[in-house]
C-alpha cells in the first residue's frame, strides 16, 4: 500500500510491446510451418527471435534508463518484487506440469501397462522404471546420477553462493566483490550448460537415450531441456546484470534488477535439485 | 526521484496532451482505460466470430441428416466455437473490466505495469489471427473439441499446431495480465483502502488472477507435450511408449476446472457491485462473500477429475471427486443467499444492469443445480458427453459469465462514455436475450437426458423437435446481440449526459470521478475512511 505522498509512476506510451507481438506472431507461424515441412518456416521463426531480442534490448534498456534516472520510487520497487515473485510462481507451475507427467507415468501408467490385464497384449513387459514403454524395440541405458549430473549439482549450488557473495558486495558498496561474484556466477552457469550439452551428446551417442525413448526419454529430455533453457535465460540475465554492474548501475539501496535475477537464479537452482533427485537419482 | 514528479503536474493539464493520436494512440498506449477499451472491443469482435460458428452448428442441427457441412467441418465448428468464446470472448472481456475498473476502484492512477499491460492486450490479436487462420490450412482448424484431448489432438493436421501456438500466446497474455492485476491490487491501493474494504469486484479479480497464474502454465505444459508428441517423437500420450492418453485429460482438467471459475468469479464480482447499487443497500455478508470466493478457488484445484468419471478411475477416486465437487455448492450457495439477502427489503429498481443481474441470478442458479446433477458419478456416467452437459455449461457460461458481462457493461457505460445508454434498447436486449437463451438451451436438457450425444452433426429422428426449437432460439439470441452493439454505439456517440454517479446506490470510488472518467484517474490518491 502507498504510504508516502503522491508519487505514482506511469510510463509514457511505448512502441516496444507491438514489436514483441509481431515477434511472437512470426515465431509461432514460422514454427508451425517448419514443423509441417515448409522449410522457409525456420527463417520466419529466426526473424521472429531476432525481433524479440531487439524488443527486449530496447524495452529493458528503457527500464534500466528509467531506473538509473531515479524515476522508480519505493512503490515501483515493491511492484517489481510482487511481479517477479508471481512470475516465478507461474514458472513453478509450468515445471509442475512436467513433474506431474513424470509422477503419473512412473507411478501409474507404466505399472498399469505391466499388470496382469495387459499380459495378453505385452506378455514380456514388467512395468519397471526406467522404461521406454512396452512397444519399444531398442534397448537404452538410463543416465547415471553420480557422474556429470552430480558435478552439475555442485556447480549450480556453488553458483548460488557466488551470486550471494556478489549481493553482499553490492550491499557493502564493494563493486569489485560484486563484479567478481557475478562473473564467477556467469562462468559457473556456462560450465553447467557445457556439461549438460556433453551429457546430451553422451545420451544420444553412447546410451541410445533419445527424446523418442518412451516415457523415460520424454520426461528426461523435456524436464532437463526446459531446465537447461531456463539456465540459458538466467545466464543471459546474469550477463546483462554484470554489464550493468560494470557500467556502475545499482546502489546499495536500489538494485531490484540485480535481486530479481538472483531470485530467478535460485529458482532455477531449486528446480535442478528436484530434477537431480527425481529424474537422475531415484 | 526528481523525474517522478513530472506526472504529478499532469493533474492540471489537458488529459490528452501526453499521448500520440490516431492509430498509434491505441498501439502504444500505456493507459489502463485505453487498454480496457481495446480488450472489450476485441472481446466483442471475437464474441461475434464465435457466434457465427454457433450459427453454423445450429443450422446443421436444425434437422436430422447432413445439410450443410461435412462431419469433419462440423467438428471444427464446435471446437473453434468453444476456443474462441472461452479464450477470445469471455476471458478478455473480464480483463477489460479489470483494466477499466480496478485502478478506479482502489484509487490508483493506472495499472502497476502499464507497458506490460499494453503487451498483454496486443498479444491477443496475433493469437486470434493464428487461431482463426487455422481454418484455411490443409486439414482445417482443430477439430478435437475445445479440450483438444489426445490422441485426437496428436493426430490432426497443421491447424492443431496453429491452435497450440495461439493458446501459448493467449496463455502468456493471461499470465502477464494477471501478474499485473495482482500487483496492482496488492501494491497500488490508496491509503486506507485495506483488503477488507476493497469492492468485491476487486476481490474476485484478485482471486481470479491468482488462479490464472497458477493454471495457465499448466495448460502451456500440456499443449507443449501435445506438440512434442506430434512432431518430436515423445510418448507422453502413447501407451506403447509408457505414456497414457488419459494423462492429457488429468493435466488439461487440472487447468480446465480452475479455468471455469476464472470465467465465473469476475462475474460474481460484477453482480456483487450491481445488486447493492440497485437494491440501495450495502452488500449482505461482505466478509462471507470474500471467504466464499476464496474457498471456491481452493476447491477448484481438487475437483478436476469429475470431468473424467467415464475414463475408468478407481471407485475411491470417483467418490473423492464427487464429494469434493458437491462441496463447491456450499460457498456458491452462500453467494446466492447473500445476493438475495441484499435485495431483501431493498428499495429496488430494475434498470438494465439490474435486470441482467437478476437474470444472472435466476438462470445461473439453474446451471449450478445441473452442475450438481453432473457431479453425481452414477448420473454423470449416463449423461457424459450428452447435450445435458452442453445445456449445463451454457447455463453457467452464457447466463452466468455473459449476462454478468452485459450487466457490468450497462452499469459502467455511463462512467466510460459520459453518456447514459438507451434504457429502451438495454431492456429490449435483456428480455430478448433471456427468452431466446432459454429457448435455445432449455430443450438441450431433455435432449441430453434422452441420450443425444454432443459434437455430432447428425441425430436420430426423435430428437428433431427439440433441436428445431433450440436452433430457432439460437438465431433469436444471436440477432438480439445486435441490440447490444446498437446500445453501445449509441451510448458512445452521444446521448443524455451522465452525472458522476447515475446510480443512487453505487458507492465505490469510481463514482466519485466525473463521467467520462478523466484519462488519468487518481493522480493524487484519494483518502479512504
Amino acid at each position: 500500500m502507498l504510504n508516502q505522498s503522491a508519487r505514482y509512476f506511469v510510463p509514457d506510451p511505448s512502441h516496444w510491446p507491438i514489436f514483441g507481438s509481431f515477434a511472437l506472431l512470426s515465431m509461432a507461424s514460422g514454427a508451425a510451418l517448419w514443423m509441417n515441412e515448409a522449410a522457409w518456416g525456420k527463417f520466419l521463426l529466426l526473424a521472429g527471435v531476432c525481433v524479440l531480442f531487439f524488443m527486449m534490448f530496447g524495452w529493458f534498456g528503457t527500464v534500466a534508463r528509467e531506473s538509473e534516472g531515479g524515476q522508480y520510487n519505493q512503490q515501483v520497487d515493491a511492484g517489481f518484487r510482487w511481479g517477479m515473485g508471481w512470475f516465478i510462481f507461474s514458472e513453478v507451475m509450468f515445471f509442475a506440469a512436467f513433474f506431474g507427467a513424470l509422477f503419473y507415468m512412473r507411478v501409474l501408467s507404466v505399472p498399469w501397462l505391466g499388470d496382469v490385464e495387459h499380459k495378453l497384449l505385452w506378455p514380456d513387459f514388467t512395468g519397471q522404471w526406467p522404461t521406454a514403454g512396452p512397444g519399444a524395440a531398442e534397448k537404452f541405458t538410463p543416465m547415471a546420477a553420480w557422474g556429470v549430473p552430480a558435478i552439475n549439482t555442485l556447480i549450480l549450488l556453488t553458483s548460488g553462493v557466488t551470486v550471494t557473495i556478489a549481493h553482499w558486495g553490492l550491499l557493502k558498496n564493494n563493486r569489485k566483490q560484486l563484479i567478481v561474484g557475478l562473473a564467477l556466477t556467469v562462468l559457473l552457469g556456462m560450465t553447467f550448460l557445457y556439461l549438460q550439452a556433453t551429457e546430451y551428446h553422451e545420451a544420444y551417442a553412447d546410451l541410445n537415450l533419445k527424446l523418442t525413448t518412451g516415457a523415460y526419454g520424454a520426461t528426461f529430455f523435456m524436464l532437463t531441456g526446459f531446465h537447461g533453457f531456463h539456465v540459458t535465460v538466467g545466464t543471459l540475465m546474469l550477463i546483462v546484470i554484470l554489464g550493468r554492474s560494470i557500467a556502475g548501475h545499482f546502489t546499495a539501496e536500489h538494485h531490484f534488477g540485480f535481486e530479481g535475477v538472483a531470485w530467478y537464479w535460485h529458482f532455477v537452482d531449486v528446480v535442478w535439485l528436484l530434477l537431480f533427485i527425481l529424474v537422475y537419482w531415484l | 526521484m526528481e523525474a517522478a514528479h513530472t506526472h504529478d503536474h499532469a493533474h492540471g493539464h489537458d488529459d490528452h496532451a501526453h499521448h500520440p493520436t490516431g492509430l498509434m494512440r491505441w498501439v502504444t498506449t500505456t493507459n489502463h482505460k485505453d487498454i480496457g477499451t481495446l480488450y472489450l472491443l476485441f472481446s466483442l469482435t471475437m464474441f461475434f466470430i464465435g457466434g457465427l460458428l454457433a450459427f453454423g452448428i445450429r443450422a446443421e442441427l436444425f434437422q436430422p441428416g447432413l445439410q450443410y457441412w461435412e462431419p469433419e467441418f462440423f467438428n471444427q465448428l464446435t471446437t473453434m466455437h468453444g476456443l474462441i468464446m472461452v479464450f477470445g470472448a469471455i476471458m478478455p472481456a473480464f480483463v477489460g473490466f479489470a483494466n477499466w475498473q480496478i485502478p478506479m476502484m482502489i484509487g490508483a492512477p493506472d495499472m502497476a505495469f502499464a507497458r506490460m499491460n499494453n503487451w498483454s492486450f496486443w498479444l491477443l490479436p496475433p493469437a486470434a489471427i493464428l487461431l482463426v487462420s487455422s481454418f484455411f490450412v490443409p486439414g482445417g482448424a482443430p477439430a478435437a473439441g475445445w479440450t483438444i484431448y489426445a490422441p485426437l489432438s496428436t493426430q490432426m493436421g497443421p491447424g492443431m499446431d496453429l491452435g497450440i501456438f495461439a493458446l501459448h500466446i493467449m496463455g502468456a497474455s493471461s499470465i502477464m495480465g494477471s501478474i499485473n492485476i495482482v500487483t496492482t491490487i496488492l501494491n497500488m491501493r490508496a491509503p486506507g483502502m485495506t483488503l477488507m474494504k476493497m469492492p468485491l469486484f476487486v476481490w474476485t479479480w484478485l482471486i481470479t488472477a491468482y488462479l490464472l497464474i497458477a493454471v495457465m502454465p499448466v495448460l502451456a505444459g500440456a499443449i507443449t507435450m501435445v506438440l512434442t508428441d506430434r512432431h518430436f517423437g515423445t510418448n507422453f500420450f502413447n501407451a506403447a511408449g509408457g505414456g497414457d492418453p488419459v494423462m492429457f485429460q488429468h493435466i488439461f482438467w487440472f487447468f480446465g476446472h480452475p479455468e471455469v471459475y476464472i470465467m465465473i468469479l469476475p462475474a460474481f464480482g460484477i453482480v456483487s457491485q450491481v445488486i447493492p447499487a440497485f437494491a440501495r443497500k450495502p452488500l449482505f455478508g461482505y466478509a462471507s462473500m470474500v471467504y466464499a470466493t476464496s474457498s471456491i478457488a481452493i476447491l477448484s484445484f481438487i475437483v478436476w477429475a469429475h470431468h473424467m468419471f467415464t475414463t475408468g478411475m478407481p471407485a475411491a477416486g470417483q467418490l473423492f471427486f464427487m464429494f469434493a465437487t458437491m462441496l463447491i455448492a456450499v460457498p456458491t450457495g452462500v453467494k446466492v443467499f447473500n445476493w438475495i439477502a441484499t435485495m431483501w427489503k431493498g428499495s429496488m429498481t430494475f434498470e438494465t444492469p439490474m435486470l441482467f443481474a437478476c437474470g444472472f441470478l435466476f438462470v445461473f442458479s439453474m446451471g449450478g443445480f445441473t452442475g450438481l446433477v453432473c457431479a453425481i458419478t452414477p448420473i454423470d456416467i449416463q449423461i457424459q458427453d450428452t447435450y445435458y452437459v452442453v445445456a449445463h455449461f451454457h447455463y453457467v457460461l452464457v447466463a452466468g459469465s455473459l449476462f454478468a458481462i452485459f450487466s457490468g457493461t450497462y452499469f459502467w457505460l455511463p462512467k466510460w462514455t459520459g453518456h447514459m445508454y438507451s434504457e429502451t434498447l438495454g431492456k429490449a436486449h435483456f428480455w430478448l436475450s433471456i427468452v431466446f437463451f432459454n429457448i435455445t438451451f432449455f430443450p438441450m436438457h431433455f435432449l441430453g437426458l434422452a441420450g443425444m450425444p454432443r459434437r455430432i452433426p447428425d441425430y436420430a429422428m426423435q430428437f428433431t423437435d427439440f433441436n428445431m426449437i433450440a436452433s430457432i432460439g439460437a438465431l433469436g439470441f444471436g440477432l438480439a446481440q445486435l441490440l447490444f452493439v446498437a446500445a453501445i454505439v449509441k451510448c458512445a456517440r452521444g446521448g443524455e449526459k451522465a452525472p458522476a454517479n447515475p446510480w443512487e446506490g453505487a458507492d465505490t470510488l469510481e463514482w466519485t470521478l466525473p463521467s467520462p472518467a478523466p484519462y488519468h484517474s487518481f493522480v493524487t490518491p484519494p483518502v479512504i475512511k
